[in-house]
């Protein structure tokens, strides 16, 4: 189970994210992109995978990763990514409910660069019962 | 001209297992549940299942190529309501649309439709673009 003392807080991601351009244009092959001067929309998923796999699976938020299924996802991009970009991750709990056995919790994750936030997605996770 | 109630013509997106292997290596998310069929059907799932992440994606390319770049996009978010099942040496279908709901503030709306084999995949996707 999530530990309740984590709803509201916010987590810090472990050192910088460093954007490239191969990584642009091997997530905008996929998708039929030729245009890889800025990321695809929903590139950011891949910039903070590391980061919020860990801070979700660190022990005092205590996600069951292996349980887990992707209810939705929205994003708002401030300022669109592009390659040589660095920015600092945060995620914050924001909210926690179990419903039919099934823990949902919502997940807010912003990439900043000086400070100034450039992209925040919301992931909704189901951990199933 | 681009009017409330203009819709954005229909697009069918072809998913394979083969792109499921790309999505999984560009995007990092290795889950067996999109690439092992005998681990899909372990865990209770009818087959191979697309990542909804690159069900998204593939809609956000939609939504890119008819706004005029990733550059455009403000905002993009989706429920995943149903898999895309992706059966072995089969081509599946992602077809969507999209209607504009609002123009406003140099913003505009848009409400997409994302089927695969005639099944709503996505509920509430929605995207602003910039004029």
């Amino acid at each position: 189970m999530l530990n309740p003392d984590s709803v509201g807080r916010t987590f810090a991601g472990a050192g910088s994210i460093a954007v490239t351009q191969s990584e642009i244009d091997a997530f905008a092959s996929v998708i039929g992109e030729s245009d890889t001067s800025v990321a695809p929309p929903t590139f950011s998923i891949r910039a903070t995978l590391d980061q919020s796999e860990a801070i979700l699976s660190d022990p005092q938020v205590g996600l069951d990763w292996s349980r887990v299924v992707h209810g939705d996802q929205k994003f708002e991009i401030f300022t669109p990514i592009k390659a040589g970009d660095v920015f600092t991750c945060s995620s914050t709990i924001e909210t926690y409910r179990v419903a039919a056995g099934n823990e949902i919790v919502t997940v807010r994750s912003d990439l900043k660069a000086g400070g100034v936030v450039a992209l925040s997605s919301w992931s909704t996770l189901v951990v199933r019962a | 001209m681009i009017n409330v109630g203009t819709v954005i013509p229909e697009r069918s997106f072809t998913i394979n297992r083969a792109l499921l292997k790309s999505y999984a290596d560009a995007s990092g998310d290795q889950n067996p549940i999109h690439q092992d069929e005998a681990f899909a059907l372990s865990v209770g799932l009818p087959n191979v299942i697309a990542h909804g992440m690159l069900t998204m994606a593939l809609v956000g390319k939609f939504v890119t190529d008819w706004a005029g770049g990733a550059q455009k996009v403000q905002t993009f978010g989706a429920r995943f309501i149903k898999p895309v099942i992706v059966p072995a040496d089969t081509d599946v279908d992602l077809t969507v649309t999209g209607t504009v709901t609002a123009i406003e503030d140099g913003r505009i709306s848009i409400e997409l439709s994302a089927t695969s084999a005639g099944i709503k995949v996505l509920g509430m996707a929605k995207a602003t673009v910039s004029k």
